[in-house]
């Protein structure tokens, strides 16, 4: 499955009454895909357990990586592809944009025209983040938005928006928590949360996961 | 070729373009600043409706302020900003007040 826009998924959960139509385009199209031998039902359910298996957990990697290697962190932003590309990753015909937080700045990732997410590196979306209530209100009232995630960030701090419209994904780079001078790449790792990657929250603290 | 150079003012068209098209409206019509030349990409309004997407069309970011976008009735700082993926025939450039 490439990471382009997906608006609908092989075997979601029905809900009662007639089903939607798109659900109804879906099946056709792939039973008559199966039928003409474009791929076997098989490889379709492995593709999809493939991309159900995979977690914020590259992600986070990249992110520890880049807290603890400077060249690597330079890289990150500036040629993401390559980045990756050292881990064995290639976004397809989708280009990562890596933004980082800092003492000045908080990025914060939303896709207003419908749900376009890193899933390579961090998995599938969570419901949130598809929701049209976050897709509009990210854009408009971002502060409104992670103040509700509970992250109440000082007027001094400019919050930046990043709307994935096209062919880009986001990934942010949240900063590096103070307290964990001397950690290595897998502990570092182990602070980096989804939400902090997407901006709606900071990296877990130090002492929350019981290494401080 | 891209046309449009980091630093320079654009203003996004308000094109009446129906169908599948990946300019937001709530960004039509506002000044922005072109922060990053993305490059070419085929284009998403035309590979939508099974065509190869030629002519390939040049992506940019363009950072807008929040003030600029929504006006006085953004409640965030003034020195928010609004960063957004836009294809080229979607921007035209703004002489310098």
């Amino acid at each position: 499955m490439s990471e382009s826009h997906h608006h609908h998924h092989p075997h979601v959960a029905e809900a009662p009454g007639l089903p939607d139509a798109s659900l109804v385009l879906e099946q056709a199209l792939r039973e008559l895909l199966i039928e003409k031998g474009v791929f076997t039902a098989d490889e379709l359910r492995f593709a999809i357990e493939a991309m159900e298996a995979r977690g914020e957990a590259l992600g986070a990697k990249l992110v520890a990586r880049a807290w603890t290697d400077p060249a690597f962190k330079a890289l990150l932003l500036d040629r993401p592809g390559e980045a990756i590309a050292t881990m064995g990753l290639n976004l397809g015909v989708n280009e990562l944009c890596v933004v980082e937080n800092t003492e000045n700045l908080h990025n914060v990732v939303v896709c207003t025209l419908c749900s376009c997410y890193p899933r390579l590196i961090l998995g599938i979306p969570p419901t949130w983040y598809k929701s049209r209530s976050y897709r509009a209100r990210t854009v408009r009232e971002p502060r409104a938005v992670l103040a509700e995630f509970g992250l109440v960030l000082p007027e001094v701090v400019e919050v930046r928006v990043h709307d994935s419209t096209a062919d880009l994904r986001y990934l942010v780079l949240p900063m590096r928590p103070a307290g964990t001078e001397g950690w290595n790449e897998a502990a570092l790792a182990g602070l980096v949360s989804r939400d902090s990657m997407i901006g709606v929250a900071e990296v877990r603290r130090p002492e929350a996961v019981g290494m401080s | 070729m891209s046309r449009l150079a980091i630093g320079t003012r654009v203003r996004v068209r308000d094109l009446i373009h129906t169908g599948h098209r990946r300019t937001p409206v709530y960004v039509r019509g506002r000044e922005g600043e072109v922060v990053r030349v993305v490059g070419p990409f085929l284009n998403p309004e035309q590979l939508a409706y099974g065509s190869k997407g030629l002519p390939a069309v040049t992506l940019y970011r363009i950072r807008f302020s929040q003030r600029e976008v929504w006006g006085g009735t953004y409640a965030g700082a003034a020195a928010d900003t609004l960063d957004i993926e836009i294809y080229e025939h979607w921007l035209e450039p703004v002489a310098a007040h």
